[in-house]
């Protein structure tokens, strides 16, 4: 690679950045080169100190293990690789997501998974706001708690919650799946608690096994919200609930 | 015996007198409201007459300015857009580019017409809430991906064949409001492309998802940067309401070209009282968004693209010498393509309407098949000619501009400048900052924008 700094040759398979001394741009930029059966399957990214769009765009089977805090936007629009951030991450983590899998060891900030189309989206620790908002077929699982208006108009995909829900949980939601282990603050607007049939915690069960939780928490402590779909076709009788 | 009286027979009455409060359209509109109990939804700009370009007047040459030759000496008319920080601006061979239409709001025939029209006049489409098609991409030369709230059918294969990302903070019809596409127009193909069920009523969000204010909006920016290794030009496209602040915002958020688009600009469906009364004309936004470029040494740098109510050559000279870098039409491209043509009087009275009144586009059944998902009335729109039309029509549009600007000397429409104008109306004159015809008076001008 050529790469303005870099700790470690290519031979591994592994390529390691520091981004104390390389530019975002030029990770971003060789990351964005990489063929589909590329063998720099593996990098590892040093001193991330919450630059924004870190991995934004990739578009390769690849690895990325990011070493720390990571700013907005962090793999942003994401296909088919894996981002692992050992680190909090800021604003919109995984947004509008494709395909592949963001995995933050830490804490997310507001509107994580955003508009995400697909992919896995797994949070360790808690999500702030808006986690999933006008998400459009993304699994996201988050272990701890997520903030208020989550799943704002999300529109397909599942969010799975271990811990809280904020207030306002799945407002003007329309297909989106929600599972949530713990309390719920309150439901928006048309979002109402739902039966928890079979193929719904068989559903639940093929996400927790996805984020390697399977086994680890009991499928029946968790409850099903989804929409009402009351609100699916304007009417006037239903304008107290905008 | 003579009556003297002067008591007629019968008492004369005064005339029927309505009310211009309480005129015949405001009576209905009463009526309306109150037997459906829910405010009414149109397509369109606003319909009202307010201060425009109608308002100013070229000079053109006099004994202190000589014109140049018509049809013999260059008047140039290209635009490049993009030249801050893009690594491919884009080149238009005149200034007058398509406004943001989705597929969804139009017929996939109109957009390939607008496609098709633009491309052969060398400028660009835009596409709008609901994604990218394959049939607009492929008939568009350059396209310009919007980036809207919902992020309907928003994919980074789209952002990465696209000329150019416009961000939409707002639009002129309604800054500060969504959209609800409905029902009707939500076919399978629509409703796949925006992961929805189909056949509901569709939300359009008002703000983005991820990101709110100025600040954040330059790391969003960065991000679509990065993502498209900094090569596409990205406007950011703002609703006049506070133009000065919005573009100097815009700039300092990292846009590579500012839109502002007047109340006078379309929209597929919003509330009427919206349309009517929310947001600033065009001619009042064009001035304020310039000074802005200029008071931060940007005019120029970044590009301005100016739209709302743009009809002819002499509205684009107009935008022109008031400091845009280029228009962009919307409603006036439908109408190329045989939007409320007469053609179709009998339908459009079927409809309860009539040619040039039409405004039911969210409704689906539009006779001319651009407003609509109907699969037998979108047979009516023969997209090649309908294409043929709009380029002919923007034709005429860059010779009439051309012809000005030549009248005032100028070899390019981009040296047209506020000295070229004057105003018919003291509003006129106020707004743009010119002076009032056949006087030095410029309104306010010492004092605010």
């Amino acid at each position: 690679m050529n790469l303005s700094v870099q700790t470690a040759p290519a031979t591994d398979g592994e390529t390691r950045v520091d981004l104390a001394t390389t530019p975002l741009r030029e990770l971003n930029g060789a990351l964005h080169k990489l063929a589909a059966d590329t063998n720099q399957t593996l990098w590892t990214i040093a001193n991330p100190a919450g630059r924004h769009a870190i991995a934004a765009g990739l578009d390769a089977p690849i690895t990325v293990e990011i070493d720390g805090p990571v700013g907005y936007y962090c793999a942003g629009m994401n296909k088919k690789a894996r981002v692992i951030v050992h680190g909090n991450a800021g604003v919109g983590v995984a947004e509008n997501m494709m395909s592949g899998l963001i995995h933050v060891k830490g804490d997310a900030s507001q509107a994580a998974g955003a508009t995400a189309h697909g992919g896995l989206l797994i949070i360790d620790g808690n999500a702030s706001a808006r986690c999933g908002i006008s998400m459009k077929g993304i699994d996201i699982v988050v272990k701890g708690s997520i903030g208020h208006m989550s799943a704002f108009m999300a529109q397909a995909g599942t969010l799975t919650v271990l811990g809280d829900a904020g207030e306002a949980l799945g407002d003007s939601l329309y297909e989106a799946k929600l599972f949530v282990r713990g309390s719920v603050a309150s439901l928006g607007a048309d979002c109402i608690e739902k039966e928890m049939r079979e193929e719904h915690k068989a559903l639940l069960a093929s996400k927790l096994e996805a984020a390697g939780l399977l086994g680890e928490v009991d499928i029946a402590e968790f409850r099903r919200y989804g929409s009402a779909r009351t609100l699916y076709h304007f009417h006037v009788d239903n304008v107290s609930s905008y | 015996m003579t009556d003297h009286s002067n008591t007629p027979r019968t008492a004369p009455q005064t005339l029927p007198r309505a009310s211009a409060t309480f005129d015949d359209y405001t009576l209905s509109e009463i009526r309306r409201a109150a037997a459906t109990g829910i405010y009414d939804i149109r397509g369109g700009g606003a319909k009202r007459r307010v201060p425009h370009f109608d308002d100013l007047l070229f000079l053109g040459a006099s004994m202190s300015r000589y014109p140049l030759e018509g049809y013999r000496e260059k008047c140039s008319t290209e635009v490049l857009l993009g030249t801050r920080f893009a690594k491919k601006p884009i080149q238009l061979k005149i200034p007058i580019t398509i406004a943001g239409m989705s597929f969804g709001s139009l017929s996939a025939n109109a957009k390939e017409a607008l496609g098709r029209g633009a491309s052969a006049m060398g400028t660009s489409t835009t596409t709008g809430d609901g994604g990218m098609t394959n049939e607009e991409r492929g008939h568009s030369t350059q396209l310009v991906y919007q980036y809207l709230p919902s992020r309907y059918g928003m994919n980074p294969d789209d952002l990465k064949r696209a000329d150019a990302i416009e961000v939409v903070v707002g639009q002129g019809a309604k800054p500060g409001g969504g959209g609800m596409l409905l029902g009707q127009k939500i076919t399978e193909r629509v409703a796949g492309m925006r992961t929805l069920p189909v056949g509901i009523d569709q939300r359009s969000a008002c703000r983005h998802p991820d990101w709110t204010g100025p600040d954040d909006l330059e790391i969003k920016i960065e991000e679509l940067r990065e993502i498209t290794d900094w090569e596409k030009p990205i406007y950011v496209k703002v609703g006049a309401a506070r133009p000065y602040y919005d573009t100097a915002l815009a700039v300092k958020s990292g846009a590579d070209v500012v839109v502002v688009d007047g109340m006078q600009g379309g929209t597929a469906a919003t509330q009427e009282i919206f349309i009517e009364h929310v947001g600033i004309p065009t001619l009042a936004a064009v001035r304020q968004a310039v000074k802005a470029l200029q008071d931060l040494g940007m005019h120029r740098k970044v590009q301005l693209i100016v739209s709302g109510g743009i009809r002819n050559g002499a509205d684009v000279a107009k935008a022109l010498a008031l400091g845009a870098d280029a228009v962009a039409i919307g409603t006036a491209a439908l109408v190329a393509l045989g939007d409320n043509d007469p053609h179709y009087a009998a339908e459009y009275a079927a409809l309860g309407t009539r040619p040039g009144a039409y405004d039911d586009w969210h409704e689906g059944r539009d006779p001319a098949g651009i407003t609509t998902q109907d699969p037998e009335l979108m047979k009516r729109l023969d997209p090649i000619a309908a294409g043929r039309r709009l380029a002919n029509y923007l034709a005429v549009l860059t010779l009439e501009c051309q012809t000005i600007a030549r009248a005032c000397g100028k070899s390019h429409v981009h040296n047209l400048e506020p000295e070229d104008l004057v105003a018919l109306t003291i509003e006129a004159a106020a707004m743009a900052n010119v002076p009032l015809a056949g006087t030095d008076w410029i309104p306010g001008r010492n004092g605010g924008f």
